[in-house]
Formats: structure tokens, sequence, C-alpha cells
């Protein structure tokens, strides 16, 4: 779509542009190109005006929102444990990250401490969570940069993950795994026998799919110092999770403010050093085999003790005990109705996502819902950096910085 | 030096005196403190630069509102976080709601931008100076801010759920 030459009156592009505070091309023949709202390359729903000088991007504007579900609305007229199905909602690539981080800040508001099998439970969950939203995010980079098969590959594990996940909870995408005080059930007899399996087989997967990718001639031309930001850059757009730790800067919330047990647990965090694709990519990459490494050691230490704590006016009870024990069906009734008000309080917890520092910031004013929950999402911050990083580069490198920042566009807008 | 609450926030008091540095308390072990707009962006400024503190990233910002607050309708609350000293702190600023107006911080932290859009599309509340202060989550189009407490999620001719059934 060719911009014509300036009239005296402007026309729909050109008043476009001024309304965005673009350009107006006097003697450069620009091309405005829409990449979006549905465009595959784009994984999900956010629009990008790019103004193109031949190949090369020189302005960018990005629109979100297609997506917004107004959660922040909906979490203030909702009892907490019906908050649940929103979370999961958000990042729907690792769903049970999300689910263990809000009730976690639920927990953290009401003072509840979860028994240590329910903690460790929660971590396998986490980083079965992990490894299926990183296994996404490096394989359809593949599928970006042309390579299908690794993506057809891992996803079959992607599926047994999901297996898992149903074997927990039930479902297997928007999982709503666990209650505000644990889980909603143990771990069952065949869920272990599917965690040691998937522990045993996927190693080998991933080896192979590093082996295709990272030495890569072709993908390590379409990847090394593309849609680069310093560590200063990244830091001051707030950039956390997977994309800060590849600019250079090591942290990572497991290790500074530890939740769920994770101090007990020996992982390393992987940092690269550019901040370009490729380093996202790698350390991606490595975050997978750490992840594996946390759920072997709980895996194997699983401790004894019950799956849930001792918290009945909050802990929604198990479906079977509501049908056969009175206290059961009355705390049960109580919850569902709303009866059960939180303390006044006001807490902020996060965990680390799939993609980055997720936080839950939550007022409560003593009531049966929250007076106002905020979740603080990276990547509604990781996208406000893209329009910088992909200035000045080529246009199929911005599908590929898109790619490896692993924007989300349910978490982008919730 | 090691920080704590205490020796945080002398610190933040004899730099901006006492009458700009009030209520401060400690909900969830962040040291919370309001102050007001006139001193929020230098404060946010100084606690990123000072060499002893280094609290110099932004993990996220939001608007509250509390309607029955006369003069103090709105709320913007901004969380800071010292990686060096992994040590955080959070801020929050009273604005009435008959002048929504808060100084902008997107020359401090370039992540303020798109969370300004977003305080502003949801409680209206305006950030001067803003390089380009439009919806983001909401149509243009949209004539209210929905986040603010007089726009109910329901509808409210809806019976079916008021609180006399739920025996509240």
């Amino acid at each position: 779509m060719a911009t014509e030459n300036k009239t005296a009156e402007l026309t729909e592009i050109e008043q476009f542009r001024k309304d965005h505070g673009l350009a107006l091309q006097d003697e450069q023949q620009l091309t405005t190109l829409n990449l979006g709202p549905t465009h595959p390359a784009t994984h999900g729903i956010f629009q990008n005006i790019l103004q193109m000088d031949g190949e090369k991007i020189v302005d960018a504007v990005p629109t979100i929102g297609y997506i917004h579900r107004a959660f922040e609305k909906i979490a203030e007229r909702r009892p907490f444990y019906q908050i649940t199905p929103l979370t999961d909602r958000m990042n729907y690539c690792s769903s049970p990250i999300n689910n263990m981080g809000y009730h976690m800040t639920v927990e953290k508001l009401l003072g509840i401490t979860i028994p240590k099998r329910a903690q460790y439970i929660r971590v396998i969950m986490m980083e079965l969570a992990r490894i299926s939203d990183h296994l996404i995010c490096n394989s359809i980079l593949g599928v970006d940069s042309g390579a299908f098969t690794g993506f057809l590959y891992v996803m079959q594990e992607r599926e047994n993950i999901y297996d898992i996940y149903e074997e927990v909870c039930g479902a297997r995408l928007t999982t709503n795994m666990g209650r505000i005080g644990g889980m909603e059930r143990d771990l069952s007899p065949k869920a272990l026998h599917l965690i040691g399996e998937f522990l045993k087989r996927f190693p080998k997967v991933w080896a192979e799919f590093e082996k295709m990718m990272t030495r890569n001639r072709i993908f390590m031309d379409r990847t090394t110092d593309v849609g680069a930001i310093s560590a200063e850059r990244a830091l001051s757009y707030g950039f956390t999770g997977p994309n800060l730790r590849a600019a250079g800067v090591d942290y990572d919330v497991r290790v500074m403010n530890p939740y769920s047990s994770y101090e007990d647990f020996e992982f390393d965090i992987p940092v690269g050093s550019k901040g370009d694709t490729y380093d996202r990519f790698l350390v991606r990459n490595e975050e997978v085999w750490q992840s594996l490494r946390i759920i072997e050691q709980a895996y194997k230490n699983l401790p004894e003790g019950s799956y849930h704590a001792d918290a009945p006016h909050y802990y929604l009870p198990p479906k079977q005990e509501v049908y056969t024990n009175m206290e059961a069906l009355i705390y049960h009734f109580k919850i569902v109705m709303g009866e059960t008000d939180a303390p006044k309080g006001e807490v902020y917890h996060s965990v680390e996502g799939g993609n980055g520092e997720l936080g839950f910031y939550l007022i409560s004013d003593g009531g049966r819902t929250p007076y106002r929950l905020h979740f603080r999402r990276p990547c509604f911050i990781y996208y406000q950096a893209y329009t910088e990083m992909i200035k000045g580069g080529q246009l199929a490198d911005a599908i590929l910085t898109l790619s490896s920042l692993n924007v989300i566009a349910g978490e982008l807008d919730a | 030096m090691e920080l704590t609450n205490e020796n945080v926030l002398g610190k933040i008091i004899s730099e901006f005196g006492e009458e700009n540095i009030w209520d401060a308390y400690n909900p969830d072990g962040i040291m919370t403190f309001t102050t007001n707009r006139e001193t929020i962006v230098n404060l946010i400024t100084y606690l990123r630069d000072d060499k002893e503190l280094q609290i110099s990233f932004l993990t996220t910002m939001c608007g509250i509102h509390y309607p029955e607050q006369k003069g103090k309708e709105l709320c913007v609350m901004y969380q800071l976080h010292s990686l060096r000293h992994n040590y955080r702190v959070r801020i929050k600023v009273f604005i009435p709601g008959s002048d929504p107006v808060m100084p902008t911080m997107t020359g401090v932290y370039a992540t303020t931008n798109w969370m300004e859009r977003e305080a502003f599309d949801f409680y209206g509340i305006i950030f001067k100076g803003h390089p380009n202060l439009t919806r983001i989550l909401n149509i243009e189009e949209m004539e209210y801010h929905p986040m603010l407490k007089q726009y109910p999620l329901e509808d409210r001719t809806r019976e079916d759920k008021i609180d006399t059934y739920f025996g509240r």
C-alpha cells in the first residue's frame, strides 16, 4: 500500500500519521504496513502499524487491548476463590504458575502456612509449566525462522505435560490448579508415574531439539544481534525474567525472594550477555534444563504429609468430603456463598512466571472480595520496548524479536 | 549499608522533610508511605540515583479509587525494588477526584509510559507531561473510566444477587 504524494487535503493515511505523531513524509517514500491484529506471526492479537522504508522499519505504533477482558474489574466483584479462573487465562502457556502465584498472595494476606508436601507439589507443577512455556516460545521461534519440525517434535512433549495437568487437576489448558491453602487433591499414583516418565523421556527430546537449533548456521544468522536491548534499557523498561537475564542481569524471583520452598533446591540462573534474540533463546533453553533439575529434586524428596493447610474457612474442601463429612459441607457452603471475609490488609507477592516477575498486588478492605487486585504482568512491560527494539531492523527480524520476547496476548491485556 | 525500613525512611525524611512524607506503615513487609504530587518525581529520582539506596527498579504502579475519602479519592501506587539490596518500597500519592492530575514519571523510568496510560484509561488520572496519554486497553470512544467504583460490574437492576438472599 504505497502512499500518494502530499496534497492539500490530507489522505486518510496521512491523517492517521498526523494523529499518531508519525512523520509526514515529504521526499522519502514510506510504506505503511499493518502487521496484525490477527497475523499468524504475532502469536496473539496485537496490532503494529509499521512505517517501512523499503524493508527497514522506521517507526512502529503498537495497539493493544484486543483481548482485554477487564480482569481487574471482575476481580473486585468475586470472592477470592473465584478469581483463580481469571488468573489462568492470563498467561495461558503456563497457567499453573499464575494460579499458584495468586493463591500464595491470598495465603500471604490470610497468614496461612502451607505444608511442605503441598509446597513441593506446587514447585513441581510450576516448573512443568515453565518448561511448557519455554518450549512453546523456543519452538515457535524456530517456526518463525522457518524450522517447523522442531516445533512439532516438542509439541508432543507439551501434550505430555498437559496429561500430567489433567491427572492433577482435571483440565489441560486453563488449569484452575490448586486452592487457597494448598492443592485440591494429592498427587495420584498415576500422576507420579507420568511425572517420572516425563523426567526420563524429556531430556532426550530437548537435547535433540537443542542439537537442531543452537548451533544451526541459519538460525544463528537470523537471531544473533537481532532485537538487542542493553541491560540498562531493559531495567528502565522494567524487564524481568528470561528477557532481562539474557541482557545480563541475574534477577530471578525464585532466588531473590524464595517462595514455596524454592530455597531447598539447587539450580543455576542462566545469564546472557547481549540481550539479543539468540541470547534469549539460549537462556530459555538452559532454564528448561534447570527446571528439570528442580523437578527431579522435588520428585525424589517429596515429603510426606498433608497436601493442604488446615484453614477450613478458606480452603475449599474436596467434593468427596463435602458429600461425606458434615464440617466440610458447612465450610463448603460458607465459602461458596462468600460468607467468609478476608482480613483487612495489603499484600504484594510475586512469582517467577514463565515470562518474568508476575506480581499480584492485593488490597482487602475486610470484605468477601478484594478491594483492588492489580496484576503486574511482565508481557505488558515487554511490549512497550518492542518499538525501540525493532526500529532500524527488518520486518523479518521484527517477527523474530516478538517471538523471542514471548509476549502472550492474554497476559498483555488481562 | 543494610537497608531497613527505619534507616531508609530516616534518609528519605531527612532529604525531603517531614511535611512531604507521612503515614509510613508496613502492611506486608514492604514499607509503604504517602507523599504528595509535588515531591513524587524528585523522590523517585532520588531513590534511583542515590548511591547507598539504589532503589532503581520500578516494579509496578497502579491507580486505586477510594470514593469515600473526600479530597483524596484517587491514589497512585508506585512500587520500587532495589535489586542490589533486595529491598522493596511502596509509595502512595493521594489526589482529589476533582483534580486528577499527576506529574509523569516517563522521564525517570521508561516503563511508566504504558502503566500511566493504563492508569489514565482505568481511572482518568491525567499525567502531565506524558508523551502520548491516550487510552491503551479500552477503545478510544469510551466515555468513562471503568475501574472507578461508581461503575458497578453488574447490572443494577438485577435482583437475583442482592445481599439479602445470602444472609448478608
